[in-house]
């Protein structure tokens, strides 16, 4: 039933040659996230977040492990467009209008043009930006931007969304209002996600499942369930069930109880 | 800048094209009456003289101009054609690289025109060739090394976009590398016009068949026919003026949204 599987990780293992030497970024890496599945990366800088995930997306290719997306291997995978990605940087091309940076995708795989200004009308609709399809990207503010980047990731209905800190440049406001955005994305697309912070709030608010991750060597160390449910609305960050899921969280990052006074 | 308001910058932008037209206006003033008062050397008319021999001669400094400007244009268009596919060669293929990097750098600094009076003898003394060959020498260096540079500006994160998305490469250097090295190759463009024109023009101070801006120039300066001689140096910035301005407004229309 691997097929059900969105992401399956056994044994997966990263090592970069460089100059100074061998760099293990990756060790061991045992991870499943189930299709529909919302799963968060947390972890310090350096741990190997990034890595994984453009292991997933065939970015750079795992040095040790079996790795499969929908029971694919990872190059097949991205060939057959099963996922779309957004960066921390929007990677927007600034000489396209919005509506031809979220068609990018459906025009490299020469999808006609009614059927893709369709899907563009469609995806602008999704993310809010219906008004500004004809305007250049150096129009918009940041999280505009980054809008549009989540739009031209869904644009070919992907069932899987990789997503390395796609909020990290932006104000906590527009951060906060985002991803109250993603969520309801997410439910509406059925897509599984698996998304990269360094943000515990934010890790908590959004996943399923949180996979805390740890440095020298980068490796998986604690995997939490958050089950808060389907619905997640601004009232989800004043519950109690979510401060105890953000303190769970935080225990497994530092490795040490935490006072529960130190609580806000 | 908000408590200046539009107004302002409306008359900052008439400054800026009014102040060099008023410094120009102001020099010519200087000169005629240089002319007029001082003891100016001979072969210094005052502008006056040069502006009514202008008017009265343009019949034939026009006919000069075309074949001045043809040359560069030729020199020019050959140049740059010539420039970007070789440097989609060295961008694509690091040996190429290797082997035109070194050759590209002697070029540049050897003065091009030199050359020109082995050209006209190479290709005799009437055929326009040998400045034209000049002004596509001069006009390939820039375009050459603003495009190799601008083939490499592509952004990492652009670049894992389009292997995410399974683009060919074909795809990705259209959609991708080419885009962004637009706004490199219209300014290399830019800069190589103005030589492409100097190229032609000088080149002809070096022999070839006796029509063009340069020769008429060096024909009436020795004659001592000094207004006229002036009157054709106007032509050649005439020339260098229309170059310029359509190579500027084609960088600024590119560089619109341009990356970075
Ligand atoms: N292309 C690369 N070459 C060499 N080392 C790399 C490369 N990419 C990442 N690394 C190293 O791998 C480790 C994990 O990096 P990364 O996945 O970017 O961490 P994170 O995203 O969690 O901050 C780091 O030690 C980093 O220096
Ligand atoms: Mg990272």
């Amino acid at each position: 039933m691997t097929a059900d599987l969105a992401v399956k990780a056994a044994g997966v293992g990263k090592v970069f040659d460089t100059k100074a030497g061998d760099v293990i970024a990756l060790t061991g890496v045992d991870l499943e996230v189930r299709a529909g599945e919302f799963v968060s990366l947390i972890g310090p800088s350096g741990c190997g977040k990034s890595t994984l995930l453009r292991l997933i997306a065939d970015l750079d290719e795992a040095t040790s492990g079996e790795l499969t997306i929908f029971g694919k291997p990872a190059r097949r995978a991205r060939i057959d467009q099963d996922y779309g990605i957004a960066f921390q940087q929007a990677g927007l091309l600034p000489w396209r209008t919005v509506g031809a940076n979220i068609a990018l995708p459906l025009e490299l795989h020469k999808v006609a043009k009614a059927e893709r200004e369709a899907r563009v009308a469609e995806l602008a609709e999704l993310v809010g930006l219906t008004e500004f399809v004809d305007r250049y990207p150096d129009q918009l503010s940041g999280g505009m931007q980054q809008r549009v980047a989540i739009a031209r990731a869904l644009a070919a209905r992907p069932k899987l969304l990789l997503m390395d800190e796609p909020f990290g440049a932006l104000d906590e406001m527009t951060r906060e209002y985002l991803q109250s955005e993603l969520t309801r994305i997410a439910t509406e697309t059925g897509a599984a996600v698996v998304f990269v912070t360094h943000s515990i709030p934010e890790a908590v608010f959004l996943s399923d499942r949180v996979v805390v991750m740890s440095p020298r060597p980068g490796r998986i160390t604690d995997v939490i369930e958050i089950g808060l449910g389907e619905v997640r609305d601004e009232s989800l960050r004043e519950n109690p069930v979510y401060f105890e899921k953000v303190t769970a969280v935080r225990e497994a990052l530092h490795g040490v109880k935490v006072e529960r006074a130190n609580e806000r | 800048m908000s408590t200046a308001g539009p107004g302002a910058t409306r008359l900052a932008q008439w400054l800026r094209v009014a102040s060099p037209i008023g410094v120009g206006v102001l020099m010519l003033v200087a000169w005629a009456l240089y002319v007029e008062f001082g003891n100016a050397p001979r072969m210094l008319p005052s502008p006056i003289a040069v502006g009514e021999e202008f008017g009265l001669r343009w019949g034939i400094i026009w006919d000069d101009m075309v074949i001045t400007a043809t040359n560069a244009l030729i020199g020019l268009t050959v140049g740059a054609i010539l420039a970007v596919v070789l440097a989609g060669l060295a961008a694509a293929w690091r040996p190429i690289d290797g082997m035109l990097a070194p050759l590209v750098a002697a070029l540049a600094v050897i003065p091009i025109v030199a050359i020109t009076p082995i050209l006209n003898t190479m290709f005799g003394a009437s055929s326009q060739f040998g400045r034209q060959a000049v002004a596509m020498i001069a006009a390939f260096i820039p375009v050459f090394v603003n495009v190799l540079r601008g083939l490499r500006q592509t952004k990492p994160v652009h670049r894992d976009l389009m292997r995410a998305s399974a683009a060919s490469s074909g795809q990705t250097f259209r959609m991708l590398t080419l885009p962004t090295a637009m706004p490199y190759l219209m300014t290399g463009l830019r800069v190589a016009a103005s030589l492409a024109v100097i190229a032609a023009l000088v080149a002809e101070y070096f022999g070839g068949p006796s029509d063009g801006i340069g020769t008429s120039i060096a024909t009436y300066a020795k004659s001592g026919r000094a207004a006229l001689a002036w009157a054709y140096v106007g032509g050649g910035i005439l020339i260098g003026l229309v170059f310029f301005l359509i190579t500027a407004f084609l960088e600024r229309l590119v560089a619109r949204h341009a990356p970075g």
